[in-house]
């Protein structure tokens, strides 16, 4: 929708943005920019904060300097209504899936149509059936979130997200949790999702084997010197990164810093 | 249970640990023997130090580890130990003969330097820092409370308008929860009242033979205050504190963020209901006490006071106007609103652990208790001034 008011304006800029939580700064200086069609890696080591980059991109907290732009517009300079907007345009797969607990899996999927269209009962019961189906859980649509693994809450949390048709995917740690075939099953999922629907995906992770397989373009967040000290194509990164602690994150180790 | 541990221990045959030192040169030998685990008495580092200080011209410490025989955690915190005295003064310590396991223990323990500037003061703040850090965090609670005060009055005008958006099958769920399934605790706590109520004013009453006034007393009692408050407060027990527990939980499982990506208000969705729940089912469960407690009353009158059914039911109706039970219903919707309202606060400013959903549960009872006094005895001044 916004796509085609602004067709030039790439789906997420962000501008020396600062994060903190209370006088603790998390994060400052971040700038970068997310292109259509990018699977953007957010990456880091644990405590670099990662997830709390997530959380100022998804407009869950407030940056204390500097702006998040979405097409175009100001998130944070916006008016609640223009925000809530940006949001249906967003979808976001949380750690835990975040599945409403109440509800069934149908409920879940079907709530955000429900609230935001004005398509009759059938066609959300259809569209929920389809979203079910390609992240794998066709028939699970009376189960409760507390009766499903891990893996298939995620997968759900992912079919909820894509519930309105999102441009853009968020995903917070998708393969934390996960075995290595289910984590990589879910890689394939997002690449797929990507290139189907034409959405922009951004991916919060310190899992390598996702972060080559299907990252496009990234940003390495570093918890001493609390700012970006990389950016680009992680393979690139991998190839050409002069920056010791980065190739150190992206070896494994095997290279010390 | 250590402790005696190591008295049984110690005396059991299979060798216990031992210390010898002994100067050699410039060395001092630490000969390390028997079983340096939990559950025996260790020789102190102290000693090791009180050593060194009399031979002040030692420059090297090594260790003789050939009659040990056993060793775990005790044993590495004692090296750590000597390790740090040593260290202190300038002693060189030869690690080269302990056990290949301890001494790879021992380099992971020093491989990272402690961050000194990470470690939290031990010591209590000053008396003026800790005011200004309950000052500070009061003025954010009070942020809270505010800004959620306001996104319910929206959400409220929302609903007013026509334009809030919740399950009508969550409303049901919430009015079966507060309404029919608070019947059997209300029943119990209302007659029980209203037969206190009957016994406290039988006792002076009887003085002057009129135990016929029990009726007024109990009636008029239960009417105007008792079983609204008594309702509220029970709800305030079992299902504010059942909202802040389940909001809270929500919170930490991130399924409140969830509504707010998705552009969906969590207020109207998760508190319109429970709020509207509770400011419906008080008052119905109110008058349902006001029976009850006229009933309780009536039990005593009949069964100890000699009152007949039909002389307190006479009793009961004349001293008893309409106006009465307006007074008590009118108390009771405030009631209600004020005990899903502060439920649905503290959970949803709970913070994400287990301990913060327990301490919103506590607070939401609280809260909901200390409003509700507050406003009956404001709304009882107003009820007086009114006439009424």
């Amino acid at each position: 929708m916004n796509a085609e008011k602004f067709p030039s304006e790439p789906p997420i800029t962000v501008r020396n943005l600062t994060m903190a939580y209370g006088e603790t700064i998390v994060q400052r200086d971040i700038d970068f920019t997310v292109n259509r069609g990018d699977i953007f890696i957010i990456m880091g080591a644990s405590g670099s904060g990662k997830s709390t980059l997530l959380r100022h991109l998804v407009g869950l907290r407030a940056p204390v300097h500097g702006q998040i732009l979405y097409y175009g517009t100001d998130f944070w300079g916006s008016d609640e209504g223009e925000r809530n907007r940006i949001r249906r345009d967003c979808g976001v797969l949380y750690q835990s899936g975040a599945l409403w607990s109440s509800m069934t899996l149908a409920e879940n999927v079907a709530l955000p149509l429900r609230v935001h269209t004005e398509l009759p009962p059938d066609r959300i019961r259809e569209i929920m059936a389809l979203k079910l189906a390609l992240v794998g859980l066709s028939g699970f649509e009376d189960y409760y979130p507390a009766e499903l693994s891990g893996g298939m809450r995620k997968r759900a949390g992912l079919a909820r997200a894509m519930a309105l048709d999102p441009e853009i995917l968020f995903f917070d740690e998708p393969s934390s949790g996960l075995d290595p075939v289910s984590a990589q099953l879910l890689d394939e999922l997002i690449l797929e999702l990507r290139d189907s629907l034409s959405a922009t995906v951004v991916v919060v992770t310190h899992e390598l084997a996702s972060i080559f397989a299907i990252g496009t373009d990234s940003i390495f967040l570093d918890a001493d010197s609390r700012t970006m000290i990389a950016r680009g194509d992680p393979k690139e990164l991998l190839r050409s990164s002069e920056d010791p602690r980065v190739r150190r994150f992206l070896t494994r180790g095997q290279e010390a810093a | 249970m250590e402790n005696t541990c190591g008295a049984t221990h110690s005396e059991r045959e299979d060798a216990p640990p031992r210390l010898e030192m002994e100067r050699e040169g410039e060395t001092l030998w630490l000969r390390i023997t028997g079983e340096w685990r939990r559950g025996f008495r260790l020789p102190p580092a102290g000693a090791v130090e009180r050593e060194l200080r009399s031979i002040p011209e030692a420059s090297r410490l090594a260790y003789d580890t050939g009659g040990l025989t056993g060793w775990d955690s005790l044993l590495l915190t004692f090296l750590l130990e000597v390790d740090a005295r040593c260290a202190e003064r300038g002693i060189q310590v030869e690690t080269g003969s302990l056990p290949a396991g301890v001494r790879r223990l021992l380099a992971l323990a020093e491989a990272v330097p402690e961050k000194k500037e990470m470690r939290r003061e031990g010591r209590r703040p000053p008396f003026l820092v800790r005011l200004g850090g309950k000052t500070l965090s009061l003025a954010d609670s009070t942020t809270g409370t505010l800004a959620f005060m306001g996104e319910t009055f929206l959400s409220v005008s929302r609903l007013v308008t026509g334009k809030a958006k919740f399950r009508g099958s969550d409303l049901l769920l919430y009015l079966q929860e507060s309404g029919a399934r608070a019947l059997p605790i209300i029943t119990l706590i209302s007659l029980l009242v209203g037969l206190i109520l009957a016994f406290m004013g039988a006792v002076q009453l009887r003085v002057f033979g009129a135990q016929i006034y029990i009726a007024n007393l109990v009636g008029l009692g239960m009417a105007r205050d008792m079983a609204a408050m008594m309702t509220a407060i029970i709800m305030a027990g079992r299902t504010g504190a059942a909202y802040a527990a389940q909001l809270g939980a929500m919170q930490g499982n991130d399924e409140i963020d969830a509504f707010r990506t998705l552009g969906i208000s969590p207020v109207d969705y998760l508190v319109l209901p429970r709020l509207i729940a509770l400011t419906l089912m008080v008052p119905l469960l109110t008058v349902y006490a006001d029976l009850m407690g006229i009933v309780g009353g009536a039990v005593v009158g009949v069964a100890v006071f000699d009152i007949t059914p039909i002389q307190y039911l006479v009793q009961t109706r004349e001293s008893v106007a309409l106006a009465h039970f307006g007074v008590g219903l009118t108390k009771s919707v405030v009631y209600g609103g004020i005990v899903a309202f502060s439920g649905c606060l503290r959970g949803m400013l709970c913070g994400r652990s287990a301990s913060d959903v327990g301490a919103a549960t506590t607070s939401a009872v609280v809260t909901a208790i200390v409003w509700i006094i507050v406003a009956c005895a404001i709304l009882t001044v107003m009820f007086h001034i009114l006439g009424i």
